[in-house]
């Protein structure tokens, strides 16, 4: 039976009452009286050169405020990016500048050339019809290989190349594993493309810039997935804007999937221009503004190449990447094919000697950052994939040379730089295979034969990197940030908690899953807690939600920060039971002395921290209010087996996915159901990555998936009933919850799954295909098998 | 994109020529043309209405004729600038072949789009630009020889307003 309430309850989430009952309240929900609107004007090119702005028509147009283009940013920084990567030559990566609007250059199809503000957003956009702007177009920069070589067009003048870096991990192995690659039994090669993504979320960006000049108080409202950062970055490196006099407000947020982590330039506008003109000014993207404004995904493409000895043991792996950055680097860009990915690529296998080599180059495109799984997916996807041509050309089932591999000892320390506390590989493989049903695969290859269709099964079993940390590390890494998180649980007279979390929810349930953790801890329901999140003004310094960090790293930190509440309330009751600290037990919400039957309730202890009539005020202070900030030992290492079956109908192509699996390691569970439906949603975009979204651009540079016609979003009837279990359980070892994180899990390990299941199926249908690109459109897979 | 074709036209090549370099030819010819002024050794000025798929613009922009081997062949090139809407531009080069009295008028032509055309037009815009070219040499053709035969489709008469004018208009001007 699972429990009502606390750890491991399938709560129902409180915050769907507001968002099923339409009155969550996002960013585009908040005007402020006076307000302008402002209208980005973006290139229609992918490289040219700004000739001039003529700006005069546009600003005699009705209502028009200002219009505001480089020049009017002139004092301030551009851009920053949060993360410098070293190369394997020891020097710091290239890094351009990245002007809030674009300056003597535009360098990709939307980047913002000129804002025009007025008293509403029809008299801003007629007016931007009037601006005369005039570009002579550049040739564009796409093909990342030609912009590596020599006398290709630059994206960036001043910089040496298109070459962001030249990153090498473990530069130290490439010549061990060189070796060993040129010595092995066999070597298993597979050349593929991660394709490019753009995020989607249900909620487009949005920013509202407001000025108090009372106070010099400056406040942004913002889609974004970790506000105080938004400050750090803005105030300090673009604005001059010190924290104090910035507050930065993070409402409900519809979706972020990574892309709303980054800070952007339309929130320094709006903060900016809120200033400038003494009135609040409001952008809201347009659907069409975010698939050329919102950072990219993915975007690699990949040589790997795996060693065995006779037995298929893997000896060594080398991979080649390039990696698509886009124009300028965006917030975390630089990490994601690097430390994010690197890291990753050992997957769950004692392979000895690894050695990767990426390539981050700079291309007239949308800047390309972290999207749901950031970098873990292109190195699941790689590995997976090799591991499965591997079987075949080895003549081995994959499932046999999985756990020929599998790592069963832990801590286990990879050659790639990271340990793993705890897995266990083979129970969620052999779980797979049971829900699965993987024994009758045969029999329904059989029936699907008789029917002319091809049936196949495929597998991936991924390792995911949650909660980057620690700091220290990070930073040595080349993180400009630190990665901890913050909580400060404030207990009310009445014994109601607040509990003003760094950690930011625009999806994950945290105002539910975070309730729970408290309520089990002190023993008082659910209801009498709430979960603060989303402004700098209410919560102490956080660094917000991506990476499945939130439970495992801001969770912790509300653990560490409700133990000292519990330790002051302890005291206290000490005092009004007459009895000795060491004595007190905190049960269901009381405090009894060990062994008697002597307590007093929860209320009263908290009462009396803030009516200290009956106080020990000698010892300690009132109230009862305690922030922790949390900086983990160590990422947490989810891992899981996916399987995969599809069908495809030999005489078009068409894919049918038939049934999903996921067999996670998760660690503890606070949320079953929460869980769940996490892994849903990174199945539904791992899916749709698979087999039907893609980005792209024609030989201009113009952006051809530029609205849902042409980029395919994945919709219920393209995804089968998901089979989900999170009953294996390998708790993590360095956090106090023993959780590791889940979000990301689904998007990571469900493309190879889906890949690997389609190659076996036209394998088992005769035809000789080894690899097809994503996304597995019907006249791709049809071409494969006609070739 | 790209197209190739010929079409043979019932009129001397001298005359053919003429009408490529003529303001008002260019006018009807050329779908959705508003407004065209200019001359053909400073190139034109034109303001065309469009819809390509969902967008709707006002293209404003500059023609040119280059290449100018009379009376064989040149090239002629466009480019319209459509605010939000984005860019397009295109050029045909154009080889008149001189059989027997009449012209066979060969075009290659190249046409791009840009901003959120692009982005929303991309997968008609082939379709788009072939149906354009097809249009403005009907619409040319017919300025030299009338319309033809059969009922020429409602754009190609909103374009070029071939109504008014019966009987290959530009023909008989030179004529008389």
């Amino acid at each position: 039976m699972p429990k009502d309430g606390g750890i491991g309850s399938p709560t129902l989430r409180r915050e769907d009452i507001r968002f099923l009952t339409g009155n969550g309240k996002y960013t585009d929900d908040i005007n402020i009286h006076g307000q302008a609107y402002a209208y980005f004007v973006r290139s229609d090119v992918a490289h040219g050169t700004i000739n001039s702005i003529d700006a005069s028509a546009a600003e005699g147009m009705p209502g028009v405020a200002k219009v505001f283009t480089a020049k009017d940013f002139e004092g301030v920084g551009g851009v920053p990016c949060g993360w410098q990567v070293t190369d394997r030559f020891g020097e710091a990566m290239q890094e351009p500048k990245h002007p809030v609007l674009a300056e003597g250059k535009v360098r990709h199809v939307g980047d913002p050339i000129a804002v025009v503000v007025a008293d509403t957003l029809e008299q801003a956009r007629d007016a931007a019809e009037a601006l005369d702007i005039d570009i002579t177009e550049l040739e564009p920069v796409l093909n990342m290989k030609d912009a590596l070589k020599d006398g290709a067009t630059k994206v960036h003048d001043d910089l040496t190349s298109n070459l962001c870096y030249d990153w090498g991990f473990v530069e130290e192995n490439r010549e061990a594993v060189d070796e060993a690659i040129k010595g092995a039994h066999h070597v298993t090669t597979l050349e593929l493309t991660n394709n490019r993504l753009v995020a989607n979320p249900m909620e487009p960006r949005v920013a509202v810039g407001d000025y108090d000049s009372s106070n010099d108080e400056h406040t942004l409202y913002t889609t974004s997935q970790n506000p105080h950062v938004i400050r750090l970055l803005m105030g300090a490196f673009v604005l001059g804007i010190p924290e104090h006099k910035l507050r930065v407000v993070a409402p409900d947020v519809g979706g972020g999937f990574g892309a709303k982590i980054y800070h952007y330039a339309e929130e320094a506008f709006c903060t900016f221009a809120a200033k400038a003109l003494k009135r609040p000014v409001k952008w809201t993207s347009s659907r069409s503004e975010a698939f050329m404004s919102d950072a990219h995904g993915r975007d690699h493409v990949t040589k790997i190449e795996l060693a065995m000895d006779k037995d298929g043991k893997f000896l060594a792996l080398r991979t080649d990447t390039h990696a698509n950055m886009g124009a300028y680097l965006s917030t975390f860009a630089p990490s994601i094919p690097t430390w994010l990915h690197g890291t990753l690529m050992a997957g769950n296998y004692t392979t000895p000697l690894i050695y990767v080599n990426v390539k981050a180059v700079f291309t007239n495109t949308v800047p390309v950052d972290a999207y749901r799984g950031a970098g873990r997916p292109e190195a699941t996807f790689q590995l997976e994939r090799v591991v499965d041509k591997a079987a075949r050309e080895m003549g081995i089932d994959p499932v046999e040379l999985r756990r020929r591999n599998f790592i069963t000892e832990f801590p286990y320390a990879t050659p790639v730089a990271v340990e793993y506390d705890t897995g266990d590989y083979h129970a969620t493989m052999d779980k797979l295979l049971e829900l699965s049903d993987h024994a009758g695969f045969d029999a329904r290859a059989a029936e699907s034969k008789k029917n002319g269709k091809l049936r196949g099964f495929g597998i991936a079993h991924y390792i995911e990197a949650c909660g980057i940390a620690p700091s220290n590390l990070v930073g040595q890494l080349g993180a400009r940030a630190g990665l901890y998180e913050s909580a400060t649980v404030r207990v009310n007279a009445t014994g109601s908690i607040s509990v003003m979390t760094g950690s930011h929810s625009h999806g994950q349930g945290h105002e539910t899953s975070f309730a729970q953790v408290v309520s089990e801890m002190i023993g008082i329901d659910a209801s009498q807690i709430d979960i603060v999140h989303g402004d700098t003004a209410k919560s102490p310094m956080g660094m917000g939600t991506y990476g499945s960090r939130s439970l495992a790293v801001g969770g912790s930190a509300m653990v560490r920060a409700t133990e000292k509440i519990i330790n002051k309330a302890k005291k206290i009751a000490a005092h009004l039971l007459e009895a000795a600290e060491g004595d007190i037990e905190l049960k269901d919400g009381a405090f009894t002395v060990a062994g008697t039957d002597k307590s007093v309730a929860w209320g009263d202890v908290t009462l009396a921290a803030y009516v200290p009539h009956n106080y020990p005020l000698e010892d300690i202070e009132p109230g009862l209010e305690e922030t922790a900030f949390y900086d983990p030992a160590n990422f947490t290492y989810p891992s899981g087996a996916y399987g995969c079956e599809v069908e495809v109908d030999p005489e078009t192509g068409k894919v049918t996915v038939l049934g999903f699996t996921a067999a996670d390691d998760f660690g503890n569970i606070v949320n079953p159901m929460i869980v769940e439906g996490q892994v849903h949603g990174g199945l539904a975009q791992g899916i749709g990555q698979a087999m039907i979204e893609n980005c792209a651009y024609d030989d201009q540079g113009q952006l051809l998936s530029g609205s849902y016609m042409d980029y395919a979003m994945p919709r219920a009837d393209d995804l089968p009933m998901f089979t989900v279990d999170h009953s294996s359980v390998t708790p993590c070892t360095h956090n106090p919850l023993g959780v590791k994180g889940c979000g990301e899990a689904g998007a990571i390990g469900s493309p190879p799954a889906l890949v690997n299941a389609v190659i076996d199926a036209l394998q088992r249908g005769g035809h000789d295909v080894t690899h097809i690109d994503m996304p597995l459109s019907s006249d791709r897979v049809w071409a494969a098998m006609n070739s | 994109m790209e197209l190739s074709d010929s079409r043979t036209i019932d009129a001397p090549r001298e005359m053919v020529w003429q009408a490529l370099l003529d303001k008002d030819v260019l006018k009807n010819a050329v779908p959705g043309c508003q407004e065209m002024s200019g001359s053909p050794e400073e190139g034109f000025e034109a303001v065309v209405v469009q819809k390509v798929g969902p967008v709707k613009a006002t293209f404003k922009g500059a023609v040119t004729l280059e290449d100018m081997n009379e009376p064989e062949s040149l090239t002629i090139s466009g480019s319209g600038k459509g605010g939000a809407a984005g860019f397009a531009k295109g050029g045909a080069k154009v080889r008149l072949e001189d059989d027997n009295g009449q012209t066979v008028l060969h075009y290659d032509v190249e046409a791009k789009v840009g901003g959120k055309l692009a982005q929303l037009g991309s997968r008609i815009i082939d379709g788009f630009a072939k149906k354009m070219a097809d249009q403005f040499f009907t619409n040319f053709q017919e300025a030299l020889e009338g319309p033809a035969e059969q009922e020429p489709d409602a754009e190609v008469a909103d374009g070029a307003e071939t109504g008014e004018k019966k009987k290959g208009w530009f023909r008989r001007m030179v004529s008389s």
